[in-house]
C-alpha cells in the first residue's frame, strides 16, 4: 500500500446478473488530487463510487481507500468520506438549514462548532437566503450547492462527487469548481465524474471508462498526446455534405460535426491522413478546407470509447 | 457503538418530515376516528326486524296468534301477505324479503299431531347472519294455550356476562383497537423507511457513521408514541361515544399495547427491508390486515373457526392483544392471568426484529 495514494483499487469488479457494470478496475487516486471519472452513460462510473464507499460489495477485487480495506467493515471510512450522489439525496421535506443540522448531528460535529460551521457554509455556498426554503422546492443548482455543503460540513479527507454539476449553469460550475480546486488546496483528496469536457480539462488526472472498464488514464496533458489519432479539421460551406464524404472513407473513426466544422479522427498508423480527406471531398465535389488539428480532450473521449476499440492498458 | 445523539437526530428529523406530512399526519386521527364511527355506528351483529312475508293458508285463530308471537320476537318485521308459497319464494329470490313463512291450510291439525311440521320458514341463506338469526324461530313454542305447550323449550337459561345488553361497540372496541394499531403501525413504518430508498435519502444515509440499529430505532420511537396516542384516543372516544368500559387496569393496557405497537413496528421494519416501493408495502399491509380482520377473533368467533385457519390466527400479533384487549377491558383480568398471550406477543416482537435487523443491511446489494 502507497501512503501518498487516497485510493488504490485492483481489479474492482461487478455484476449485477449477468450485466459487467465494472470490469477489473484498476485505480490510484493520490491524495490531495482533483481526479476525474469520464465515461458514457451506464459506463460504471457511479458503480465504481458505489464500491468504493462500501455502497456496494465488489464482485470481485479489491480496494484500499484512505487505509480501509474494501470489501470489509468501512464503519472506519465512513467518517472521513463526503459522498454526493448523483440524484439529490438529501431531504426535500427539510429545509436547507434542517438539513445541514441533521448532518451536523450525525456526523457528530462538535456542538460548539455548529453553528459558526453552518453559518460559514451556507455564506461559501450561497445558501444564505434559502436557509428557510425547503430542499425540495429550490432550482437544481441550489440544491447540488446544498448538497455539496453536506458532503464537505465534516472536512472529510476524500470527497466522492458524483455528477456534481449536472443541473448547473455555467456560472455557477465555475464557482463550484473553484470550490473544489479551495478544498484541494487544503488536502483533500476528490474524486468526481462529469460529463463535461471543460471540467475533465481541469482534472489533474482523469479516467475514461467505457462498458465497465478503464480505457484511458493519465493527465489531460499526456490523453491529449496520446490520442493514437490524427485530428483533422474540416470547414466546410455544406458541413453535412462534408461529412458524408469523408464518412465514406474506411479508415475514418469518427467524424463530429461543430457547427461548420468537422472534426476527423483518423487513426495515427495511417500516412498521409490530410490527403486522403482532401480526396475524398474532391470526388464527391464538396468544397472544403482540411487541416491538421492538435488534439482536444474531446477527440480523446470520442477516441477512447469508440465501438469495437481494444481496451487501453 | 451506539450513539444516543445520532439517534436523536433521526428521532428529529422524522417528527420534523411527519408535521410536515399532512397526509401522514391527517391518518394518524382519520384511521382510528373514521374505523371507530364506522363500526361503532354501522356495524351490529344484535340483528333485528328482518323483513318478512307470511303466507297463511290457514287463517285460523291459531295461525293469527302464531304470526303475532313472531312479530313479537322484533326478529321479523311483516313487510307483506301473499296466497301462494310460490309468491313467497318469489319475493325472496329478489330480494324483497329475508323470512318467508308459510302456514298451511291445515294448520291446527299438524300443530296437533307432530307428524308433520306445521310451519315452513323460508330463510334467505346468502347471509349467514340472516339465517343464525332466523333459526331462532325455530324455538318459537305454538300453542293453544298458555298451559299446553307443544314445543318443550329449554330450560337452559342463558346468562350474558361483561356485556348483558349485548351491545355491538362494547364487543368491538377492544378488538378495533387491535385493527387500527395493526393497520397504521406496519404501513407508517414501512412506507417511512421505503419512502426514503424511494427517494434516494438511504443511499446518502448509508454513507453517513449512522448505524442500521441507530437508523431503525431512531425512525420507529415517533411511531411508538403515535400508536399510544391512537389507542387513547380510540379508548376516549369508545367510552364516550359507547360507553365502553375499561374495567381492568389502564396501565396493564397501556403495556399490552406498547408490546403490542412493538410486534407491528418491527413487522413494519421486516416488511420495508422485503420491498421496494412504497406501493408494496400498501399492497403487503393489506395482505396482512386481511387475516387480522377475519381470523384474529374479531369479527367472528376464533372458537369457531377451523383449526387450519385458527393456526393462521395464532401466528398473528394482533389474536393475542385482542384476547389481551377484551379480557382487560371488559372482564376485568390482569395481565399475568392472561401471560400465554403476552408471551406469543414478546416472542413474536422478537422474532420479527431479529429478522429485520439481520435484513436491513447498510448496504443497497
Ligand atoms: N442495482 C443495479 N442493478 C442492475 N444493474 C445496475 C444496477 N446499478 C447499475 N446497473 C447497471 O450498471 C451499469 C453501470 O451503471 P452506472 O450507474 O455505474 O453508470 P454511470 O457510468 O454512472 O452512468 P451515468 O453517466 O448515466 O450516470 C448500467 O448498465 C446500469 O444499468
Ligand atoms: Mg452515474
Amino acid at each position: 500500500m502507497n501512503d501518498n495514494l487516497a485510493i488504490e483499487a485492483r481489479g474492482l469488479t461487478k455484476r449485477f446478473a449477468d450485466l459487467l457494470a465494472v470490469d477489473s478496475l484498476n485505480l490510484d487516486v493520490p491524495k490531495g488530487r482533483i481526479y476525474g471519472f469520464l465515461g458514457p452513460n451506464g459506463s460504471g462510473k457511479s458503480t465504481s463510487i458505489r464500491m468504493l464507499c462500501g455502497l456496494l460489495t465488489p464482485s470481485s477485487g479489491n480496494a484500499i481507500v484512505l487505509g480501509t480495506k474494501i470489501p470489509g467493515d468501512t464503519s472506519e471510512l465512513k467518517p472521513q468520506i463526503g459522498y454526493m450522489t448523483q440524484r439529490f439525496s438529501l431531504f426535500g421535506d427539510l429545509s436547507v438549514l434542517e438539513n445541514l443540522q441533521f448532518m451536523a448531528q450525525i456526523y457528530s460535529f462538535p456542538k460548539a462548532q455548529r453553528a459558526p460551521r453552518i453559518d460559514e457554509l451556507l455564506e461559501r455556498y450561497k445558501l444564505v437566503e434559502q436557509r428557510k426554503q425547503l430542499a425540495g422546492t429550490m432550482s437544481g443548482g441550489q440544491r447540488q450547492r446544498l448538497a455539496l455543503a453536506c458532503a464537505v460540513l465534516h472536512r472529510p479527507a476524500l470527497l466522492l462527487l458524483d455528477e456534481p454539476t449536472s443541473a448547473v449553469d455555467p456560472q455557477s460550475r465555475r464557482d463550484f469548481w473553484a470550490n473544489l480546486f479551495r478544498l484541494a488546496d487544503a488536502g483533500t483528496t476528490i474524486l468526481v465524474s462529469t460529463h463535461y469536457m471543460d471540467e475533465a480539462e481541469r482534472c489533474h488526472r482523469i479516467a475514461i471508462l467505457d462498458h465497465g472498464a478503464k480505457v484511458a488514464d493519465g493527465t489531460p496533458q499526456q490523453l491529449r498526446e496520446q490520442t493514437g489519432m490524427h485530428v483533422i479539421e474540416v470547414q466546410a460551406e455544406e458541413p453535412y455534405a462534408a461529412q458524408k464524404a469523408i464518412a465514406k472513407l474506411p479508415e475514418v473513426a469518427s467524424v463530429t460535426q461543430l457547427g461548420i466544422r468537422l472534426r476527423v479522427l483518423i487513426p495515427e498508423a495511417i500516412e498521409d491522413p490530410l490527403a486522403r480527406v482532401a480526396a475524398a471531398l474532391a470526388a464527391d465535389k464538396v468544397s472544403a478546407e482540411p487541416v491538421l488539428s492538435t488534439p482536444s480532450l474531446e477527440d480523446v473521449f470520442v477516441a477512447a470509447t469508440l465501438p469495437g476499440r481494444d481496451k487501453a492498458a | 457503538m451506539i450513539s444516543v445523539s445520532r439517534i436523536m437526530a433521526i428521532l428529529k428529523k422524522e417528527v420534523r418530515q411527519l408535521r410536515r406530512d399532512r397526509l401522514t399526519f391527517g391518518m394518524i386521527v382519520g384511521i382510528p376516528v373514521g374505523q371507530l364511527l364506522l363500526f361503532g355506528y354501522a356495524i351490529n351483529t344484535d340483528v333485528r326486524d328482518l323483513r318478512t312475508a307470511v303466507s297463511d293458508q290457514a287463517a285460523s285463530h291459531l295461525s293469527r296468534q302464531y304470526v303475532a308471537e313472531i312479530e313479537q320476537t322484533q326478529i321479523s318485521k311483516i313487510v307483506g301477505y301473499v296466497d301462494s308459497a310460490d309468491k313467497l319464494e318469489d319475493q325472496l329470490r329478489r330480494g324483497v324479503i329475508s323470512i318467508g313463512i308459510y302456514i298451511p291450510a291445515d294448520f291446527d291439525r299438524r300443530v296437533l299431531s307432530a307428524e308433520r311440521a306445521a310451519v315452513h320458514v323460508l330463510v334467505d341463506g346468502t347471509d349467514p347472519t340472516i339465517f343464525g338469526v332466523a333459526s331462532q324461530l325455530r324455538q318459537l313454542p305454538i300453542t293453544f294455550d298458555t298451559t299446553r305447550s307443544r314445543t318443550v323449550t329449554s330450560n337452559v337459561e342463558v346468562r350474558t356476562f361483561y356485556n348483558p345488553e349485548r351491545r355491538t361497540p362494547v364487543n368491538i372496541v377492544p378488538g378495533l383497537m387491535g385493527v387500527i394499531l395493526t393497520m397504521s403501525m406496519i404501513l407508517f413504518t414501512a412506507v417511512a423507511i421505503v419512502r426514503e430508498r424511494e427517494r434516494g435519502n438511504l443511499e446518502l444515509l448509508i454513507n453517513t457513521p449512522v448505524s442500521s440499529t441507530e437508523l431503525m430505532v431512531g425512525k420507529v420511537i415517533p411511531y411508538i408514541v403515535i400508536g399510544l396516542l391512537q389507542l387513547a384516543l380510540i379508548l376516549l372516544l369508545g367510552n364516550f361515544l359507547f360507553d365502553v368500559p375499561v374495567r381492568g387496569s389502564v396501565p396493564e393496557l397501556y403495556a399490552a399495547s406498547t408490546l403490542f405497537i412493538g410486534a407491528n413496528l418491527a413487522l413494519g421494519l421486516l416488511i420495508s427491508s422485503a420491498v421496494k416501493t412504497q406501493f408494496q408495502a400498501m399492497q403487503i399491509t393489506v395482505f396482512i390486515l386481511i387475516p387480522s380482520i377475519l381470523l384474529s377473533g374479531f369479527m367472528f368467533p376464533f372458537d369457531g373457526m377451523p383449526p387450519f385457519a385458527q393456526g393462521i390466527g395464532e401466528v398473528l400479533p394482533i389474536t393475542h392483544f385482542i384476547r389481551l384487549t377484551r379480557g382487560i377491558m371488559l372482564r376485568d383480568a390482569q395481565l399475568f392471568e392472561l401471560w400465554p398471550d403476552v408471551l406469543a406477543l414478546a416472542v413474536f416482537t422478537l422474532l420479527a426484529m431479529i429478522a429485520a435487523g439481520l435484513r436491513f443491511n447498510k448496504r443497497l446489494d
